[in-house]
Order: structure tokens, then C-alpha cells, then sequence
């Protein structure tokens, strides 16, 4: 069900309506339903776990998206409460939910200085092994 | 509870061993009373069989898992590789997807681990009436994933009709000045498409999510993504919905539309989506 723009070739593992266990799905896809979503009722195994080790993943999924999206002023789906709150409270971690203005900024400003940070050891990451 | 292995199969090695779980469901469908299905074909992550533990009125369904490779500190170091990451998780969704098929689950997310039987069942008993509740609104429910893209963007990128010819350098200026700013244009209509497009496809769901974006290297598109969503169904209005999908799609030419799905209910089972 790709209604394709002017770009050749990408569609084609989406066209029709593709099963979710293909193994052409989208890595994203599958990432962001069985990490970000999903029950959650801690194993005993690994605590916290989900809450800690799992934000680097999180990140260098939407990291690139994020950064395009605010400079283009599309990160509506951080704000609009009507639209989804629970994105808001995913996308923007921060934030402390009451509507202030201001106390959205500190929370995108912690963020962003997040972002540096985990992005740096992403790269120290990768580099180095 | 077997603790067989198929041939080829990870060996039961050192006494190590957790449980991985993948879905939850009512222990009625799954019971041997009710014609339960056999499960046995199924494999999970590290090559076990996909078995079900009983407690409280619900089922798990679980698998052996070794946790030298998956316990907490292996853990901790697999998930920051992509590709143990991929398998993985296509592995552990392969599981959810195929039972869903055949009976109402709630999926569990990724690397829930226990130590055994026991500790399972203490959390099912803890979140029993959170769980059954989670069932009743979603189980037998489907999601479909919509993501929408700029399809101008391409344009943009290329540098349009005019690139390329030479020219004074004043002419060039004020051509990718004139080519930025039709950029522009072209995604304000696509960012306020995008949001036609969702509220439009939410009002037909039980219930519905919007994502972040996904970053282009999963994606697998250098387009814009300006919605990455999810739509909770009923599993027969799938052909309505698809249709409306379809109708979105040619309503909004300023945008790539993308349906994936049906998907089980991920991003619904938790107990922290109020449901829009």
C-alpha cells in the first residue's frame, strides 16, 4: 500500500500489505514494537535493564530523525497533547507533563545535551570495536 | 515443561539457564482441554522450542534461553549490536506474530528474562487483574503501522529542473534561494497533511500512537518521515481500514504514504496507553 513519490525502488518491500513477521520488514518497524512497546512486567533476570541499557538503542533509532525533524520544525507529535500525550511523554523525556512552556525548553535543552552526550559514546562505540 | 532441544538446537549447557517470554494469553487457550494448539513447532530466540507455563488462569508462552548469552550482562553487551539485536528481535516477533494467530495475546516486550517457573508466575500474580483487563481490550485486536513521508523532497535534493546549467552567480542565488523557499512551502503542506492524515485514520480505530520518527537508516527511505504511527482494530475491519488508508493516500499527494501490518497488538498492551 505504498502510494510512492518520485523515489525509484524504495517501495517495493512495502508494497502490498506486507505481513509483520516478513524477514523484508523494516527493522525499525520490529524494533520500535518489540523494545518501546510491548507488556512490560520486569523479569527478575535483568533489572532495570529496560529502563537503562535499552534508552542507547532508542536513541540511534530516532536520533537522526529527531534532529531533521526539529530543524524543520516538525516535531509535532513532542507537543500536540491532542494528538497523542503518550508521545509527547516518549519523545520528550523530560518533560514533566504540566504544559509549561518553559519548563518544556529546560526539558528539550536536557535532552539535547542527552543527546550530545550518548551520541558521542555511540560514536566511541562504534569506532572503537 | 520439557526441557528438550532440537537437533542442531543450542545444548543445554552449564546449569545457566533463564526464561524468555514472548506473549500472554488466557490458560484456556492453550489448555489440552480446549484442543489446545501445538506449539511445539514453534522456535524462539537461541534455537528452543516455544513452550507454555500455566499460573494464575493465564499462559506465558516461554522459551530456554541460556543466560551466558542471554542473562544480564550478555545482555547489556547484544543489545548494542545491531545485528544480534536484528535476529533477535525478528525471532522473539515471529513468535508473538505466529500465536497470534491463533488466539488473543498480549505481546511482552523484548528481553523480559526470568529465572525460572516460579518467578514468572509471582509477576503474572502481581499484574493478574492489570493482565486480564489488557486482554479484554485488546486481545483478538490488531494494529496497522502508517508512516507518512515529504514526497517533494526528492525535488529539493536534486537540485530541480534548473540545476546544473551554468549561469552568473547572482542567477544561481536567487534560483536555490526561489528552490529553498518552494522547499518550504512543499513541507508545511506535508507536515499539515500528515496531521489530516492521522486524525483522520484515528478517528476510525479503537485506539491509536503516534512515534518518533525513524531515523533513515532503518527506514530504509531518505524521505522526510512526518508520521510514524499505529492503529488499534478490530481484526475484521481490516479491509475498511486499509481502504481509508488507500483513500488518504490519494487524498494527500504531497506525501509518501506507507501501511504495514496487521501486527499484533504491540503497541497497545501496555498499561500506560490511554488508548488516544
Amino acid at each position: 500500500m505504498t502510494i510512492s513519490g518520485p523515489q525509484p525502488g524504495t517501495g517495493a518491500t512495502q508494497r502490498g500489505l506486507a505481513g509483520g513477521g516478513r524477514s523484508s520488514t523494516n527493522l525499525g518497524d520490529i524494533l520500535e514494537r518489540v523494545l518501546d512497546k510491548g507488556l512490560v512486567i520486569a523479569g527478575d533476570i535483568q533489572v532495570n535493564l529496560l529502563d537503562i541499557e535499552l534508552l542507547t538503542i532508542k536513541l540511534r533509532l530516532v536520533i537522526a530523525s529527531l534532529d531533521t525533524a526539529r530543524e524543520v520544525g516538525i516535531n509535532w507529535w513532542e507537543t500536540d497533547p491532542w494528538l497523542n500525550a503518550d508521545a509527547g511523554r516518549q519523545a520528550v523525556r523530560s518533560k514533566r507533563g504540566d504544559g509549561d512552556g518553559r519548563e518544556l525548553e529546560d526539558g528539550v535543552q536536557e535532552l539535547k545535551d542527552e543527546l550530545g552526550r550518548l551520541r558521542g559514546r555511540i560514536r566511541e562505540l562504534e569506532s572503537g570495536q | 515443561m520439557s526441557e528438550r532441544y532440537l537437533p542442531g538446537g543450542r545444548p543445554p549447557g552449564p546449569p545457566e539457564e533463564g526464561i524468555w517470554s514472548y506473549a500472554i494469553t488466557e490458560s484456556d487457550r492453550v489448555s489440552a482441554a480446549n484442543g489446545a494448539p501445538d506449539l511445539s513447532w514453534l522456535i524462539g530466540v537461541g534455537g528452543a522450542q516455544v513452550r507454555a507455563i500455566t499460573c494464575s488462569g493465564l499462559a506465558v508462552l516461554v522459551s530456554d534461553v541460556s543466560l551466558a548469552e542471554f542473562g544480564e550482562t550478555a545482555l547489556r553487551e547484544h543489545l548494542e549490536d545491531l545485528e544480534w539485536l536484528d535476529e533477535v528481535a525478528r525471532l522473539h516477533h515471529n513468535v508473538v506474530e505466529t500465536a497470534g494467530r491463533l488466539f488473543p495475546l498480549l505481546p511482552v516486550r523484548l528481553a523480559t528474562v526470568y529465572s525460572g517457573a516460579a518467578a514468572l508466575c509471582a509477576a503474572l500474580a502481581d499484574h493478574h487483574d492489570e493482565l486480564l483487563d489488557a486482554l479484554r481490550r485488546v486481545g483478538g485486536r490488531v494494529e496497522w503501522g502508517v508512516k507518512a513521508y515529504a514526497a517533494a523532497e526528492q525535488a529539493e535534493a536534486t537540485g530541480g529542473p534548473a540545476a546544473g546549467k551554468p549561469g552568473s552567480g547572482l542567477a544561481y542565488l536567487q534560483r536555490r534561494r526561489d528552490q529553498l523557499a518552494a522547499g518550504r512551502e512543499a513541507r508545511a503542506a506535508a507536515v499539515s497533511g500528515a496531521r489530516a492524515v492521522h486524525a483522520g485514520l484515528a478517528g476510525k480505530a479503537a485506539a491509536a500512537v503516534v512515534r518518533p520518527p525513524q531515523s533513515a537508516q532503518l527506514s530504509k527511505v531518505r524521505l522526510p518521515m512526518l508520521l510514524n504511527a499505529a492503529y488499534l482494530l478490530d481484526a475484521s475491519d481490516g479491509t475498511s481500514f486499509t481502504a481509508a488508508v488507500a483513500a488518504e493516500a490519494t487524498a494527500h499527494p504531497e506525501l509518501r504514504i506507507e501501511l504495514t501490518g496487521p501486527w499484533p497488538p504491540y503497541s497497545f498492551a501496555g498499561g500506560d496507553d490511554d488508548g488516544r
